[in-house]
């Protein structure tokens, strides 16, 4: 597998196409390109370590690959040899620590209100930057206190339902745990009986900073924790998309692990909106939605693309009456998970989300949607929108949000102002 | 017709380079021949294996005992031209286990580090290695850069004070009475012809000798086999792999700078300058290299080439030409036929080169009477003097940190346009072939295809040639680079030949072009 990812550079004809897609190369001569960082500067890695630490600069959001009209896994490549430049310097503790979600949630959540304040305020983000390194203007979200976890533990779903697993991901869990909830409802209002196995980050923050040792320990454990429902033939929906291309692709493609149940567990991983879209497409979808009268640009992140899905969100919400979705022409926020978090890399992330910040303040609106965590904080960060998963909008469509059904929704929830 | 290193106004010797460059140090005045350039001969031909002497250890132990005190000693002197890759001998199913007995044996007796390493080890450290291989053994093969030795000798000759003359033809020897006193000789690019004296006459044209020692009414019996090779887009393995078996056609791989070469062929061939690439050579080679790396056969091919080994043979008629010993033989030809003053060095490998060097200007010294010392084995060649080994990273290492503004002309090869504009005013060369094997240029998987017209481009500007000398330099290089490409053109590197051609006939209109 390892040898597959580098092997595919032999497809590289040096059209160049990747460079002038790289969302960061067009920002900051810091990273020198896709195609020279990646099937050109891999000719130049042998059984060493890689001297270029420019590598480091790529985001990793993957349009490169995308792109490439020759099936170049230049992402992977490049995902590769930055693991193997921190092999052999050592992951730097910053990236360590942002690259797991589940210490940083597990210390976080008792400790909220204290936590939030220090994440917010000033002073302390001016010290963490000059002493841990993370950009004391980079987007950081809120602990919610008590986690998705914990609120599904208490939760009773409809017996005897057809099941469907859910995979919620560690910004679920620890910041928003109500994009869970609504997850749980509108799978329930269609039927389903919803599992939420208890589960841990699935090491795509790890495997972004270089440390694939630690990144296939948690993808194994995440893989254990699923694979007796995929062995049961049920689906796993996930309304990550970084998380969930993770178990479908990545954990194989760039960690390179061979295991019959991460096979099996990719087999059965959909995106939530994909999910929901091959239901309509059986006819199985409910369509008692409410008008929403609004208009809300859509960003479909580039980790999405990955999953070669299409944009299944803009199907779904197409059948909202009154609800007119702008699909935004761009291809990344800049964010890039943890990216963006970094000191040195604050600036590049925000300079390559310009575009997208304009599209969507030109759109006048005052809410966006967007599929993945990070990329709607970034949003958030850089246009003072509020974003919300394109789940939220079918939650209020089928007007989950103002009914009450036994069990279903936490009182939380519905008195949540949900947002529009 | 071809090279030879003569000596000029006084003492004189004259050879190949390594031999030039011999002398030099020596404080021989000097002066060399190339009837091209330098390094389109043989040596810039080989493969790039620095032999460990493995290969020889069993059927030619003279040979193995040269080649890894050669090893040795090139690990030192020619630092900047070797990258200590390490060697590896394996057992596939398609060779004796047995006979890796005889291979230690072999190596033991003639003093080639080998250890026998387990399978397992053996797949860990070259993980695309056949897995169905039964044994494997360590040994110290390196990497030889053949064009960086020679342009290291060719500065260290120069430094010495030697006098280098690529595009110069020997017409002629001269000979008076008993002895040889010098050449006539012609430029190929200007079409000048001169004379040049010299008291004693190294012939070391390899495949070519006997065509000189003819000029002096002298016989050298030297037979042409044409070894081929193909250069592989990438490394597919890190160490030098060879078969553990009776040396035969394509049994080894080995990493050289970015790329890996399979090689070779041994092939008897009439003419040296007649090196047609077979399309069943081809094959045999693919073929064999999916032996040792499956999915070789997928994996992209950037170039094939051929070179010649000069075979001597004295006096029996050997059947094979693997038979050949690939020993040197030095010729004295006032011993074989009575004419003083001129000896022919032949036969060898490049790992030996810098030891038939040493020999022949030893013959020349006791012809010119008195032994001076010779100091190759210590003197480091010119770039070499940190004796810090190559490494495959080098230059894309020297692109960091980034950013850096300036451009890149060759993105392949990561040739800058200083680097190009710097080699250009220090060659004074308007061939881009000269200037590829000085730098890479267009070696990579584009084969030239983005950065050749750049190049020569930047030739027109710094007004080293006028519009239609850019064409014309332009044309020739192609059409020479385009002999290595078709026969290999399969896969990938025929979807990059097509882009090539589009940009090349559709862009450029090449065969239009006003020369």
């Amino acid at each position: 597998m390892n040898s597959l990812i580098r092997d595919s550079l032999d497809h590289c004809v040096k059209c160049t196409i990747c460079e002038t897609y790289c969302p960061v190369s067009q920002v900051t001569p810091l990273f020198p390109g896709p195609k020279y960082i990646g099937p050109q500067a891999e000719r130049y890695r042998g059984a060493g370590p890689p001297a270029d630490s420019s590598v480091d600069y790529c985001s990793g959001c993957g349009i490169c690959t995308q792109v490439c009209p020759h099936d170049v896994k230049i992402a992977e490549i490049n995902s590769r040899a930055r693991a193997k430049l921190w092999e052999k310097r050592g992951v730097p503790l910053r990236n360590q620590m942002i690259a797991r979600p589940t210490v940083i949630g597990r210390l976080g959540t008792p400790v909220a209100p204290l936590a939030n304040w220090a994440l917010h305020n000033r002073a302390v983000r001016g010290l963490v930057q000059s002493v841990v390194g993370i950009h004391r203007d980079a987007p950081m979200p809120s602990f919610a206190g008590r986690t998705f976890q914990s609120r599904a533990r208490r939760h009773r779903g409809p017996a005897g339902a057809p099941a469907v697993v859910y995979f919620h991901g560690c910004g679920t869990n620890y910041y928003e745990p109500l994009v869970g909830e609504m997850v749980v409802a509108v799978l329930e209002h269609n039927g389903f009986r919803v599992i939420v196995p208890p589960q841990d980050c699935c090491g795509l923050p790890l495997q972004s900073n270089g440390n694939f040792p630690a990144a296939r320990t948690y993808v194994r454990r995440l893989v254990d924790r699923l694979v007796p429902h995929a062995r049961a033939g049920l689906p796993i929906v996930s309304n990550s998309t970084s998380c969930g291309l993770m178990l479908k692709r990545e954990a194989h493609e760039i960690l390179g692990i061979e295991d019959d149940d991460l096979k099996l567990v990719s087999e059965s991983m959909y995106d939530l909106c994909e999910f929901l879209l091959h239901l309509h497409d059986r006819g199985e979808l409910r369509t008692d939605f409410m008008s929403l009268p609004m208009t809300v640009p859509y960003h479909a992140p580039c980790q999405q693309r990955g999953h070669g899905i299409g944009k299944p969100a803009l199907d779904l919400l197409a059948l909202v009456p009154d609800l007119h979705m702008i699909e935004l022409d761009v291809d990344c926020c800049g964010i890039a998970g943890t990216y963006g978090l970094k000191k040195e890399k604050y600036e590049i992330s925000m300079a390559v989300g310009e575009r997208l910040f304009k599209e969507v303040t030109a759109t006048g609106s005052d809410l966006a949607a967007c599929d993945s965590e990070t990329c709607r904080w970034q949003i958030t960060h850089g246009t003072g929108v509020k974003s919300v998963h394109p789940i939220e909008l079918l939650y209020r469509a089928y007007g989950l949000d103002r009914r009450t059904r036994a069990g279903s929704v936490s009182p939380e929830l519905q008195t949540a102002r949900v947002s529009g | 017709m071809n090279v030879l290193r003569s000596l000029p106004w006084t003492p004189l010797a004259s050879a190949s380079l390594e031999h030039c460059s011999d002398a030099a140090l020596r404080g021989f005045s000097t002066i060399l021949v190339e009837r091209r350039d330098l390094a389109d001969g043989t040596t810039g031909r080989f493969h790039g294996l620095l032999h460990s002497g493995g290969r020889y250890a069993v059927k030619d132990p003279s040979a193995a005992r040269e080649c890894i005190a050669e090893n040795r000693i090139l690990r030192v002197t020619a630092a900047d031209c070797v990258e200590d890759t390490g060697g590896l001998f394996v057992s596939t199913p398609w060779d004796d286990p047995e006979y890796g007995d005889q291979f230690l044996e072999g190596c033991r007796a003639t003093g080639v580090p080998a250890e026998e390493i387990p399978v397992a080890e053996a797949l860990r450290r070259e993980p695309r290695v056949n897995p169905g291989i039964r044994r494997a053994f360590l040994v110290p093969d390196a990497a030889l850069d053949p064009w960086k030795l020679v342009w290291g000798c060719a500065r260290s000759a120069e430094e010495h004070g030697a006098r280098i003359l690529p595009y110069h033809r020997v017409l002629d020897l001269e000979v008076d009475g008993e002895r040889v006193v010098g050449a006539h000789v012609r430029s190929e690019r200007g079409g000048e012809e001169f004379r040049i004296h010299a008291t004693v006459v190294i012939n070391a044209a390899g495949a070519w000798a006997g065509q000189i020692a003819e000029l002096a009414h002298c016989t050298v019996n030297v037979r042409a086999g044409m070894g081929l090779m193909i250069a592989m887009n990438h490394r597919l393995v890190h160490m030098c792999v060879n078969r553990c078996k009776r040396p035969a056609d394509g049994d080894i791989l080995l990493p050289l700078r970015t790329a890996c070469v399979i090689g070779t062929t041994d092939v008897f061939v009439p003419d040296p300058d007649q090196t047609e690439i077979r399309q069943d050579d081809i094959d045999l080679l693919l073929d064999e290299g999916e032996k040792l790396v499956p999915g070789f056969r997928q994996a992209r091919a950037l170039h094939a080439w051929a070179g010649v080994r000069p075979l001597f043979e004295d006096t029996a008629k050997v059947a094979e030409t693997r038979d050949v010993t690939r020993s040197h033989a030095l010729l004295d030809h006032s011993s074989r036929e009575g004419v003083a003053g001129f000896l022919t060095i032949t036969g060898g490998k490049t790992t030996t080169f810098r030891l038939m060097a040493e020999a022949a200007v030893d013959a020349a010294c006791e012809q010119l009477g008195g032994l001076r010392p010779c100091t190759t084995a210590q003197v480091p060649l010119a770039g070499s003097e940190s004796h810090t080994l190559y490494q495959i990273s080098h230059r894309l290492a020297a692109r960091e940190p980034v950013p850096q503004s300036e451009e890149i002309i060759c993105e392949c090869e990561l040739i800058t346009r200083s680097g190009l504009e710097d080699t250009i005013k220090q060659r004074d060369t308007t061939s881009l072939d000269d200037i590829r094997r000085l730098l890479r240029l267009a070696m990579g998987p584009c084969q030239g295809g983005f950065c050749i017209y750049r190049a020569a481009g930047i030739l027109h500007q710094g007004g080293q040639v006028d519009q239609a000398g850019a064409n014309q330099t332009l044309l020739d290089f192609l059409e020479e680079r385009w002999k290595g490409v078709h026969p290999i053109l399969h896969g990938d590197q025929l979807r990059q030949a097509r882009l090539d051609d589009w940009i090349f006939q559709g862009i450029l209109d090449v065969e239009h072009l006003p020369v």
